[in-house]
């Protein structure tokens, strides 16, 4: 069973993403390092205690749709509610609503823990948050009252409707319309399918952030409103009222997920009220909506990226666990010779060791960036508006690798925890194959990590003309020197290796900005996704090294240096695919018959 | 009233526990410490008694080392009002506990002292008997329900083979049992309010206490390792073997 690994996630924000220092320097006001341990000490508690027990029960029954409403498995509604009386949904929402208005570094390592117990749980207060926030920054002030103090207490949930079936990545073709009624609200009338939580038993109301075109709207993704559509009209005294025209006309049988309700949305079709419409308040400004998405998009990245890491960590613990259970074959290196003919348990052969130290070593890389990545967006917050810009930037470039390597190395984690459990990892009864159905979605959605490469190639590295990657690139090679100086036998020879994996991170992306510059971006896009990878690999060791020299932490150190001797060698492949891969590929993409 | 109550930071109850290769007990480094769950038990018990009306003020109190401070911290997230700190390094022995908190308890004159029936790390299980003598109160020892009165309480104790229900004066000394309650999960809201409840150093030397070890240990050490089974043929072979090999026949 999970157990949270609260000492790893507190040395991680305090000596890799750098919490310690901004407490030390007062920007989190009140909170103290004793007080974010006890935080972290208790929501790991919950989470291991409370939740990940309920992870098995939603996975094998899911969640039910019968006659438009959603019927969530066993136990989750008192789960629910019992999350919310801990004030946990309030973490990081604004104090003027009820929330605790903590760092956004503290919050994702709550979510990491909530993930790692249940993504399928963790999912639907993700959905919450990300209202939360679109409403606080763009909604008008009745809005905010109307809505924000249920959201932040849990008492509502929210939920995002982008997706429409012919517009998925690509947001230009969305068809749901919205038409102004005299009253100054709108009537929305469209379909919008896999809305993760657009309907369930778990709160009295959901309020859906929904897009959609006014009928003068210019085409295009200039022409889209973002509208609040609640489930149940609320009345003036804020108590809900008559059912508004939103309904679930189904939800979807996936891989993972299972208690996840993903649902398609009908909105407008007469089924509910006495006018044609489904009633809905413009948030922002017409034909603004895409602007109010993007605000909290970086936020929403950050999120399923964590979801990446939250998955290896539990994958990680669960295979270790079997690994020590587990007799087969006799390892070399046992030191049990006496018993004769005994069995080892799996963990003592070396090639089971490499598995679960690869596992455990990108799960530290992805949460080095991915803390790192939240710890920018705070600094962007709070550290002041001298250095606002700088920290934006920095929050912008590692977005994409925060969600795309956690993502992927989520999936990659599972599979190889899968394979420690051998066959019978592939029987549901171990639960290695459910972490493996859950964690597969992660890569796909918000942003798929392919658009993540070209969002990280073609758009945050010319940041400031490529100064701000050039200067990060400068911070790595630092946190190496340091490494190279500190006076930690356990780091081995982490640091000669960490310079050659930054040569290699700074040779590709030298060549990457000189194509952009160029306005060669199919020359550029052919390398993107192993560039994301050579460059997470590169970040991410350097941290992880850095972090244990700063914490003096010789586990942590020891986990470094198996990361830059076995697996940071891989980025002078990966630097080859990004410079020297494109002629292959332009060459072989004609068997795809692309105008066939 | 006021309800008081003593909590030990111990070793996790879910680490594996180690003993030093010198044998001289049990290895704390790099340990995780917690609250004492028999403790917990007894804070949330005293919070629900608040939380019904029956209490005005719930008091905790620790003795030992300075990182103790987390587990009175803990104890004020689950809604406990302030916090007093006796700081002492090294073992303490019950005895010497039940001194120091005879002092802390005529100066805060509680009108009930829950405490943990038993620490996980010692199983002495002789704090709250002891302080119940010093103090000259009643004692309820292994409750598992309590019904507060204004001068008295019926309490349900867990004697072996049943249950025993006493009716004692008030002030009291009662001590926890496992099924008195179940302990709640501290909130968010209540863990930030907890660090700016008060918690009052002091130091025995404010008691008159001395700590002095009265106990000598010998020897620690684990648990005989558990041999494989193995499966017989017969009744027979199976009662020669509990005979001549386990001699418990």
């Amino acid at each position: 069973m999970y157990r949270a690994p609260v000492k790893e996630i507190a040395h991680t924000l305090n000596h890799v993403a750098g919490m310690k220092k901004a407490l030390e320097e007062g920007l989190y006001g009140d909170l103290s390092e004793d007080l974010v341990d006890a935080i972290l000490e208790e929501a790991g508690r919950f989470a291991g205690e409370e939740v990940a027990p309920l992870a098995r029960i939603g996975d094998e029954k899911g969640a039910v749709l019968e006659d438009g409403a959603v019927t969530m498995p066993p136990g989750w509604r008192e789960l629910y509610r019992n999350w919310c009386e801990g004030g946990w949904n309030a973490l990081a929402a604004p104090q003027e609503w009820g929330g605790q208005g903590l760092p956004m570094t503290l919050a994702v390592a709550a979510l990491e823990m909530w993930n790692s117990s249940s993504m399928a749980f963790a999912l639907g207060p993700t959905l919450t948050m990300g209202a939360i926030e679109a409403l606080d920054r763009h909604a008008s002030e009745d809005l905010k009252k109307t809505y924000l103090e249920k959201l932040v207490s849990g008492e509502w949930a929210g939920t995002m409707n982008l997706t429409e079936p012919q517009a998925g990545s690509d947001l230009n073709a969305l068809k749901t319309r919205a038409e102004r009624s005299p009253d100054g609200t709108y009537r929305i009338f469209g379909q919008k399918i896999f809305i993760t939580y657009g309907e369930h038993d778990l709160t009295d109301n959901i309020v859906h952030l929904v897009l959609a075109r006014l009928p003068d709207a210019p085409a295009g993704t200039r022409g889209i409103s973002l509208f609040l559509v609640p489930k149940y009209l609320v009345d003036e005294d804020g108590s809900v009222g008559p059912r508004n025209d939103a309904f679930c006309a189904s939800i979807e049988h996936k891989l993972g997920i299972h208690a996840s309700p993903t649902c398609t949305m009908i909105y407008g079709d007469g089924k509910y009220g006495d006018q044609p419409g489904a009633v809905g308040w413009l948030i922002g400004e017409e034909n603004r909506g895409l602007a109010c998405m993007f605000t909290m998009m970086n936020n929403a990245r950050l999120a399923v990226g964590m979801q990446g890491v939250a998955v290896a960590e539990a994958a990680y613990q669960k295979a270790l666990a079997y690994a020590k259970e587990r007799r087969q074959g006799r390892a070399p290196n046992d030191k049990g010779a006496d018993k004769g003919d005994d069995m080892s348990p799996i963990v003592s052969h070396p090639d089971v060791q490499r598995t679960l130290l690869t596992m455990k070593a990108m799960t530290q890389a992805a949460r080095a960036i991915a803390y790192s990545c939240a710890h920018a967006m705070d600094m962007a917050r709070l550290g002041g508006s001298e250095t606002a810009a700088h920290w934006q930037e920095r929050a912008n470039l590692l977005t994409p690798l925060a969600k795309a390597f956690s993502t992927d190395i989520g999936v990659e984690a599972a599979s190889l925890g899968l394979q420690v459990h051998g066959g019978m990892g592939y029987i549901e009864e171990t639960g290695a194959a459910a972490l493996y159905r859950d964690a597969r979605i992660a890569p796909i959605y918000e942003g798929t990590n392919g658009i993540q490469a070209i969002d990280l190639v073609m758009r945050k590295l010319p940041q400031s003309g490529g100064d701000h990657v050039r200067g990060f690139i400068v911070e790595l090679r630092e946190t190496a020197e340091r490494v190279r100086g500190a006076n930690m036998p356990e780091l081995g020879e982490t640091a000669s290796r960490l310079a050659a994996g930054i040569d290699d991170l700074e040779e590709a992306t030298d060549h990457l900005l000189s194509l952009v510059a160029d306005g060669k971006a199919e020359s550029a896009l052919c390398g993107a996704t192993p560039y994301l990878r050579l460059f997470s690999l590169a970040a991410g060791a350097t941290m992880a090294a850095g972090g244990a020299v700063a914490g003096s932490n010789a586990d942590a150190a020891r986990v470094a240096r198996f990361l830059a001797e076995n697996l940071l060698p891989e980025t002078a492949a990966l630097k080859r695919q990004v410079i020297a891969g494109e002629d292959s590929l332009l060459a072989a993409a004609g068997l795809l018959d692309v105008n066939g | 009233m006021k309800i008081l109550v003593p909590v030990k930071r111990v070793i996790d109850h879910n680490v594996k526990i180690r003993v030093k290769t010198d044998g001289s007990g049990v290895d704390l480094a790099n340990v995780k410490m917690s609250m004492n769950p028999f403790d917990e038990i007894a804070v949330e018990e005293a919070i629900r008694l608040k939380e019904a009306g029956k209490a005005d003020e719930v008091v905790v109190v620790s003795i030992g080392p300075a990182q103790a401070q987390d587990v009175l911290r803990t104890a004020l997230a689950m809604g406990a009002d302030r916090a007093i700190l006796i700081t002492v390094d090294g073992t303490v022995e019950p005895l010497t506990v039940a001194k120091l908190l005879k002092g802390v308890a005529e100066n805060e004159q509680p009108g009930l002292v829950i405490l943990g029936k038993q620490a996980i790390d010692d199983d002495a299980n002789q704090t709250g008997q002891m302080l119940a003598a010093l103090l000259g109160w009643s004692q309820a020892t292994f409750a598992s329900r309590i019904d507060l009165g204004a001068d008295r309480a019926k309490v349900t104790r867990e004697v072996d083979g049943g249950l025993q229900v006493i009716d004692v004066r008030l002030p009291a000394i009662m001590t926890a049992d496992l099924r008195l309650n179940q302990p709640r999960y501290a909130s968010l809201p209540n863990i930030m309010k907890a660090k700016k409840k008060p918690l009052e150093q002091k130091t025995p030397q404010d008691f008159g206490v001395t700590v002095e070890a009265r106990l000598r240990v010998l020897r620690t050490e684990e648990p005989a390792v558990r041999q494989g089974g193995i499966k017989v043929a017969n009744t027979a072979e199976l009662f020669d073997k509990l005979k001549n090999e386990a001699g418990v026949i």
